[in-house]
């Protein structure tokens, strides 16, 4: 036998790092595509060369983004099958398919379009260059779509009913796979705070090109350009954070004790903790500063709804896990006996539990003999890492607020022209452009870590997803990525900073010839 | 036949289309990464030959995602076994793969030598070792693998990661190498001028020969192989639960299908046909119709495949009964039939699309245009 646990804890470890590594590209190619696109029209329209070069000096700066988000995003392609197999045969017939579409319908949109887009300047009429910008735009905020369709399929399972015979999860109807307003409500938070991003990446680096007196013309514009596109995104980003969190409270209950840390079931309406001391072993916070009566309302939109608390939510799971019990035997059966009817209608009484059965075979590997320690700990395990979850969520509040702010500060400086006289401004705006990418990380803390421990919510526990791999290979594949990963981040943050500080000069000069 | 076998079958053909797709496109970028350093003896030629491809590679990249995409939504038990199973090479597969991106739009952004030479280098591995990665992953499923299932589908390899490097595995790993070489020099031939049109050239007519003898040879050690007989149990429209059938290992059996239908004789026929063809348009100096001979040479060395394996996918070698076949490994009738809506209606989208691209950016690609072109890589 294989160290199970270690193997399921490394596969996680490397699937987060490789994860979040991947967005750090992601959504600075959503944003940028779109106001590359957006500058690009204005030259097409009114025929203002400034903004082909523009385009082009953006442009090259998102080429050298893109190519990371690429050669990161191949490897967790197929990093759900070498990682997370059983997961993969157990969901592979609902969740493979938002993937599949999303290579069909965008990758190859985006991939074919984007080489036309840097490469055809000289070779198609404006027009025609104009519309391949916009297909790459295009293109990548449908791979976003689809993929978190397909995120979303784990974050509340929607169409799709587990199948006894083939043991597995069965798609059941298309149309509410893609309806899902977990995914929906997450397409657009997700894609619009890669709107933020580029807005603010944009802004920062004009700032810095302003407060030097260098390409001011471009920089000027540019800036307001994003700080335009950023002020309303900011706003749309807060909007349907807002609604994730309310989509979370009913989809997700365990998810929001993390992010709020509420321990306990009050009668409504509860206050909100702005800061909190969790502690997951006592179930109590240490410390909290509270609003009084302002969660209730924040959550679920109205005074006297009540928020389960962990006490609650752990309670319901102890019942599910007793009542899934005869499904997994059922389902044992029926793997030597498919035809065995006694344990198809014992597994059909209790299918609706059984994923929680899984959970607490993990604590009880002989179901029959669950103890009442083996139920506690099981139900201890529902609610996911408190701590982190709520401090992730509140920088990426207060990172969205601060966004907003700052955002709206230069829309308002540059509407009147009076950004490059507003020294204290630009200075500032380069210090911002981390903020977007410490958000955009956090919001995916919260997202799959409050989603803990299962990998399809309530259905597919994650202790049972992972591969059978040894730990050798496990060690072996997590230090390569490490070590590949950091060598190509360093040459990217180089060439970067190399092509910012160089700005946009020679080549544009050379293409105001033309 | 009723519906669901049938979709199995169509999904089956779907996966030959998307391999061959995959071998053809990525090969040919991978054929030309590999020979880069040989094509282009200066960094001048070097660049031209890759602005031949430099708007095209990321888009042909995406039948290899899609070939991911869609075998995990097509025949998910195949996706979880496959490719955790073969945990290692895989990782050595993507991890040479992911140097290309970087490899082509990172090298010519700034003007220093060594830089530039090291992203060559990772070019060149980044060309050969996913090609002959992708061939000894195909030899292997043709000699099966050492997996089995538990009660509740959790799969287990047992073999070492050594022996997926056994020599058959590689035989069939230097001729995908070596159909890609063909692929990329009738490419660079198409797009090049004098020296590099001439060294592509003599490369192609050497890498279409050396592909066709690794073919035979191949051939004649399959011949001798154990093949996987289906004896009972698997109904083509039944659920796809790869527990309850039998199967035997038979000396020779890849051959079975060839026998019981000669005119599949015709698919490693085409084989030959096609590359000596194709070795004689190149020869002379034709090679568009070069390229398209050495794709339909791919067309049936994976039809080959196909053809000696079918109705197999994934046999194992340590369990037979459990090897997963076309009848047992794939999605259920629901998902096939909607992927395959989804097929129709955009493959065509994108063949479109994709033709337009090359044809704008048609032409021949010089050391001089390269130069004076701020856009080019
Ligand atoms: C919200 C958006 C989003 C999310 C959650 C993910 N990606 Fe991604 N992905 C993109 C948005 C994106 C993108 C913006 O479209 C990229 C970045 C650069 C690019 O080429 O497209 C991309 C690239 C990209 C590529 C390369 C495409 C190409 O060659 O053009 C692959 C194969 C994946 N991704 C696969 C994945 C997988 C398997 C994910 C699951 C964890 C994932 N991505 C999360
Ligand atoms: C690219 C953006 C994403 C980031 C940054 C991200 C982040 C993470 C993190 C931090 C974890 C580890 C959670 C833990 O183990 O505590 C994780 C796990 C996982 N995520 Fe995501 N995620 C991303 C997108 C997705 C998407 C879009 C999907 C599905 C389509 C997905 C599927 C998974 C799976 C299968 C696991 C492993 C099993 C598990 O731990 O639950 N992730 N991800
Ligand atoms: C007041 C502001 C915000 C609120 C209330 C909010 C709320 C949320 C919530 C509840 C989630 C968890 C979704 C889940 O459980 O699946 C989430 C995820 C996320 N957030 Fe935010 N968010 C805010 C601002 C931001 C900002 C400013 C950014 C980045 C610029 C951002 C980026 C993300 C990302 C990338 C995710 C993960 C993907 C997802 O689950 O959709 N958020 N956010």
């Amino acid at each position: 036998m294989h160290n199970m646990q270690t193997v399921v804890d490394l596969s996680r470890w490397q699937f987060a790092a490789t994860a979040l590594y991947h967005f750090l590209f992601v959504p600075l190619t959503l944003g940028l595509t779109f106001l590359l696109a957006a500058m690009e029209t204005v030259y097409v329209t009114t025929g203002r060369k400034i903004y082909k070069e523009m385009a082009i000096f953006w442009g090259k700066l998102f080429a050298i983004n893109f190519a990371l988000g690429v050669a990161t995003g191949l490897t967790m392609e197929f990093e759900f099958g070498t990682n997370w197999a059983q997961y993969s045969r157990f969901v592979g017939d609902v969740f493979g398919a938002p993937l599949a579409i999303e290579g069909l319908m965008a990758f190859f949109l985006e991939s074919t379009f984007v080489g036309l887009m840097l490469f055809g300047w000289d070779r198609m009429s404006r027009g025609k260059h104009l519309l391949v910008t916009y297909m790459v735009a295009l293109g990548s905020n449908l791979s976003a779509l689809w993929i978190l369709i397909a995120n979303g399929f784990m974050q509340s399972p929607h169409g799709a009913t587990f199948d006894p015979i083939t043991m597995r999860m069965e798609l059941s109807s298309f149309t509410d796979l893609i309806f899902n307003h977990d995914a929906q409500a997450k397409f657009v938070h997700t894609s619009i705070a890669g709107y933020v991003t580029a807005a603010v990446f944009v802004a920062g680096i004009s700032g810095w090109y302003m407060l030097r007196n260098r390409h001011m013309e471009l920089a000027k514009r540019s800036f307001r350009m994003a700080v335009l596109f950023g002020v309303f995104a900011s706003v749309g980003v807060i909007s349907l954070g807002d609604a994730l969190g309310f989509i979370d409270g009913h989809a997700q209950p365990a998810k929001l004790v993390a992010m709020e840390s509420l321990w306990h079931t009050r009668t409504p309406p509860v206050g909100f903790n702005v800061i909190a001391f969790p502690s997951q072993k006592q179930q109590r916070n240490l410390y909290a500063l509270k609003i009084p009566d302002l969660l209730t309302p924040l959550v679920t939109h109205s005074m006297n709804t009540v928020i389960p608390g962990a006490d609650e939510v752990e309670q319901n799971a102890m019942v599910r896990m007793r009542d899934g019990i005869p499904a997994v035997l059922a389902l044992k059966t029926l793997s030597a006996e498919p035809s065995n009817q006694a344990a198809l209608a014992q597994f059909d009484a209790h299918k609706k539990d059984m994923g929680y059965a899984l959970l607490l075979e993990r604590f009880a590997p002989d179901l029959a003999a669950a103890t009442p320690t083996d139920y506690e700990r099981a139900a201890r395990s529902v609610i996911p890492d408190v701590a982190v979850i709520f401090w992730s969520f509140r920088i990426m509040v207060l990172a969205g607020f601060a966004m907003l702010f700052f955002l709206g500060l230069g829309a308002f400086c540059s509407l009147n022209n009076k950004v490059h006289e507003r020294r204290w401004l630009l200075k500032l705006a380069p210090w911002f452009i981390p903020v977007p990418y410490i958000a955009c990380e956090a919001g995916w803390l919260v997202a799959e870590m409050g989603r803990q421990p299962w990998t399809v919510y309530g259905v597919f526990p994650t202790w049972m997803s992972a591969s059978t791999q040894s730990v050798a290979y496990m060690v072996f594949s997590l230090a390569g990525f490490v070590l590949i990963y950091s060598i190509f981040i360093a040459v990217e943050m180089y060439l970067m900073v190399k092509f910012i500080r160089k700005g946009p000069d020679d080549g544009a000069t050379a293409m105001l010839a033309h | 036949m009723e519906l669901y076998a049938i979709l199995k079958v169509i999904w089956w053909l779907l996966l030959g289309v998307l391999l061959i797709g995959l071998a053809v496109m990525v090969g040919m970028d991978m054929g030309i990464g590999a020979a880069l350093r040989y094509f282009g003896r200066t960094d001048g030629e070097r660049r031209a030959v890759l602005n031949m491809i430099g708007p095209h590679w990321d888009g042909n990249q995406v039948w290899f995602i899609l070939g991911g995409g869609a075998v995990f939504a097509a025949w998910p038990t195949i996706y979880a076994t496959a490719f955790s199973g073969l945990y290692v090479v895989m990782l050595l597969l993507l991890w040479s793969m992911i140097i290309r991106p970087l490899g082509f739009e990172y090298r010519s952004k700034l003007p220093s030598p060594v830089w530039r030479n090291v992203w060559d280098w990772g070019l060149f591995v980044s060309g050969l070792l996913p090609m002959v990665i992708f061939g000894a992953a195909i030899g292997n499923m043709l000699r099966g693998v050492p997996f089995h299932f538990n009660w509740d589908l959790e799969s287990w390899y047992t073999g070492s990661f050594i022996s997926l490097f056994n020599p058959f595995a590689i035989l069939c790993g230097l001729m995908s190498l070596a159909l890609a070489l063909y692929q990329g020099s009738a490419m660079v031939m198409n797009r090049g001028d004098g020296a590099i049109r001439e060294r592509a050239r003599k490369l192609g007519l050497w890498a279409g020969p050396a592909g066709l003898i690794l073919f035979t040879a191949g051939g004649f050690w399959v011949a001798r192989l154990p093949g996987y007989v289906l004896t009972a149990g698997d109904d083509p429209a039944g659920p796809a639960m790869p527990l309850h059938k039998t199967v035997e290992v038979v000396q020779g059996a890849w051959l079975h299908n060839f026998s019981a239908h000669p005119v599949l004789w015709l698919v490693p026929a085409l084989v030959y046909v096609s590359i000596m063809a194709g070795v004689w348009s190149l020869q002379r100096g034709w090679s568009h119709l070069g390229w398209w001979l050495g794709a339909l040479g791919w067309i049936g060395t994976i039809g080959t495949v196909g053809a000696a394996m079918f109705p197999f996918m994934m046999p194992s070698s340590s369990n037979p009964s459990q090897s997963l076949t076309v009848w047992d490994a794939s999605s259920s009738q629901t998902t096939l039939l909607w992927m395959l809506g989804w097929t129709v209606v955009f493959v065509p989208i994108v063949v479109i699309y994709t033709s337009w691209a090359f044809w704008v950016m048609r032409g021949k690609v010089t050391p001089a245009q390269v130069e004076g072109d701020d856009h080019a890589y």
